[in-house]
């Protein structure tokens, strides 16, 4: 693999900063292309219980993006652990990304204590940001107390790195990040998706039966990156990136902000190819930036 | 096995009330299910959009779709020589395999699409095969030539304006093997207690990724959570 492309995400060298997001990214994609070649990949969210998520319909479309309300379905720990890793290790040769979700501090202890004892597992992503679940999820990443003890909890029971994927949907990103670092967390995944709805304008009727739902895409990207960029200023640990991600110079973009790796949600979606595509184009792109390696672009936003 | 391709439109025409039938070459020596779809990217929008594979000959894919959106309605616009960014095909298609001599069709109004391919191939297998198509009235029925050349298809429209009046599943011949049936839900949910559990639905849902990856599409079965983009969109009436 080209070495132009290595990041490190604190002690663990990744060949290129891409790696599909939570949710929006299977073994499946291996009938697509040899999926080897990314970075990592993120894990759909699981909870302890197995979830069915929220009733249909849970998606619709907006301009430059969509809204989601699958609410965490997963088939919980046991089986993932027992069903769905095997899978990816059959794909998949390399570490991954186990993200982590819960309705109380318990379960997400419980879950993170398992995952911990996989060796197939680089990092715990600790998603406290979900806003299609009534109970946990988003509203554990809303306030600065709450993030500290859940990430102080979850570190004390486990020996794994630990990222804390946090919400858009707050007034003071910066403040939640700092307390999650103050908490032990040794990274944290920026951005969630944004709180949105759908309204059919002939009916007047919210279009997903949740109502609320998660925005995500490429209209969400400035504000994504406006999060990296104001976060990255105020804590020292890894940032990974994530939001509304569809090109090679929209990873150029994220990385000058202060990223040290993004994250590839919907594009996925939409192209299966999207992560392929970004990791064949970020050479030529930096060829045509002058960028030599893409580690030394990591905050260089903040020095100009 | 699945691919993303850019498909040429070699025709986009108006065949009846606010209904499209687009004939795309596909160029290759795939083979296809009835009962798959496509899904298919329309500039200006972010998702994709599901069409079902009407009918596939000599290496084209016909669809025929219904203008009830935004989307639909660009698509309607799109002129032939133009390439349009399809990924196909997605599902798993009708269960044909089994042997039934005495085979009933049931389609309601656009769902009667994916049907078409599925007569035909019947046909080839010299199945004995019906196809009730119901409509709402005479300005939106479509392919009635197509479907009547190769067998049996009985038309009823709401309105009376051609055929039987009333609902298609009114007039059902309840003496059948198996069926199959797509078009509204309630008219499938009447199908299925008509003729019961010996058949199959091709359902909807709203879609985004169209392969499996976003759990989007799920529907609840007897056999647990099922997508209807990978797991479907074709189920047996007794999942449900
Ligand atoms: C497997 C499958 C096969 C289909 N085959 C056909 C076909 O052969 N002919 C045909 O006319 N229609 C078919 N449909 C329905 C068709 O996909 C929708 O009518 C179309 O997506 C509407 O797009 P729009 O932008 O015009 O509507 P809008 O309502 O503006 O669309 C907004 C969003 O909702 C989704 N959506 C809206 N209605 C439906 C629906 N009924 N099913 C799924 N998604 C929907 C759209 O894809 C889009 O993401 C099929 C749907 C599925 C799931
Ligand atoms: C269909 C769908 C399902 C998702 N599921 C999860 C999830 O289970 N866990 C999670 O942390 N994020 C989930 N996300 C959020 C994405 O991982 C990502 O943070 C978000 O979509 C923003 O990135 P994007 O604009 O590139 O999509 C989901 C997003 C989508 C579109
Ligand atoms: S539409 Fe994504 S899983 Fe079915």
């Amino acid at each position: 693999m080209n070495n132009i492309l290595n990041v490190n995400l604190g002690n663990w060298r990744l060949d290129n900063p891409v790696i599909p997001a939570s949710g929006t990214f299977g073994y499946e994609f291996s009938q697509w292309y040899d999926i080897n070649i990314l970075g990592s990949i993120s894990l759909k969210t699981t909870t302890r219980e197995p979830r069915f998520g929220n009733s249909t319909p849970r998606v619709a479309e907006c301009v430059g993006g969509m809204l989601n309300s699958i609410g965490l379905q997963n088939p919980g720990i046991e089986k993932v652990i027992s069903e769905e890793i095997p899978k990816f290790k059959k794909n998949f040769n390399k570490k991954i990304i186990a993200s982590v979700g819960g309705n109380s501090i318990e379960d997400y202890v419980f879950v993170s204590k398992m995952f911990d004892s996989m060796e197939e597992v680089e990092i715990l992503e600790i998603n406290l940001s979900c806003p299609n679940v009534k109970n946990g999820g988003m509203s554990f990443g809303l306030d600065e107390k709450t993030v500290y003890h859940i990430c102080e909890k979850i570190k004390n029971s486990c020996k794994k790195k630990i990222y804390i994927k946090l919400s858009p949907n707050v007034t003071d990103i910066v403040s939640i990040a700092k307390s999650a670092e103050l908490s032990g967390a040794d990274g944290l995944v920026l951005v969630n998706t944004l709180l949105g709805i759908a309204i059919d304008a002939c009916s007047g009727k919210p279009i997903i039966s949740n109502i609320f739902a998660g925005f995500s895409g490429p209209a969400i990207k400035p504000i994504a990156l406006r999060m990296v960029y104001q976060v990255f200023k105020n804590v020292k640990i890894p940032i990974i990136g994530c939001g509304g991600i569809r090109n090679a110079d929209d990873v150029i973009e994220f990385m000058s902000a202060g990223a040290s790796a993004v994250q590839i949600g919907s594009a996925n979606l939409v192209n299966p190819f999207s992560c392929k595509n970004i990791i064949d184009d970020l050479p030529k792109k930096m060829k045509k930036y002058g960028i030599q390696k893409i580690e030394e672009i990591i905050g260089r936003s903040h020095c100009i | 096995m699945k691919k993303q391709d850019f498909l040429k439109v070699i025709s986009n025409n108006l065949i009846a009330k606010n209904i499209f039938k687009m004939c795309l070459v596909c160029g290759c020596d795939l083979e296809f299910i009835p009962g798959q779809f496509l899904n298919i990217k329309i500039d200006g929008f972010y998702l994709r959009r599901p069409m079902s594979i009407c009918d596939f000959e000599n290496g084209i894919i016909t669809i025929v779709y219904k203008i009830v959106g935004k989307g639909t309605e660009a698509l309607s616009k799109i002129s032939k020589g133009n390439k349009l960014d399809v990924i196909f095909p997605l599902g798993n298609g009708f269960d044909i395999k089994k042997s039934y001599d005495n085979i009933t069709i049931i389609g309601g109004g656009v769902g009667l699409a994916p049907l078409y391919f599925l007569f035909k191939t019947l046909k080839k297998m010299n199945k004995k095969v019906i196809v009730y198509a119901g409509f709402r009235t005479l300005s939106e029925i479509f392919f009635e030539e197509e479907f009547s050349s190769i067998g049996e298809f009985i038309i009823s429209t709401q309105d009376g304006t051609k055929g039987n009046k009333g609902l298609i599943i009114d007039i059902l011949d309840k003496d059948c093997d198996y069926y199959f049936t797509c078009g509204p839900a309630l008219m499938m949910e009447s199908v299925r207690k008509i003729l019961g559990q010996n058949g199959q639905f091709l359902l909807e849902e709203r879609m985004a990724c169209g392969f499996g990856a976003c759990m989007s599409c799920v529907c609840k079965t007897k056999f647990g959570a099922k997508r209807v983009c990978k797991e479907g969109p074709v189920f047996f009436a007794n999942e449900f």
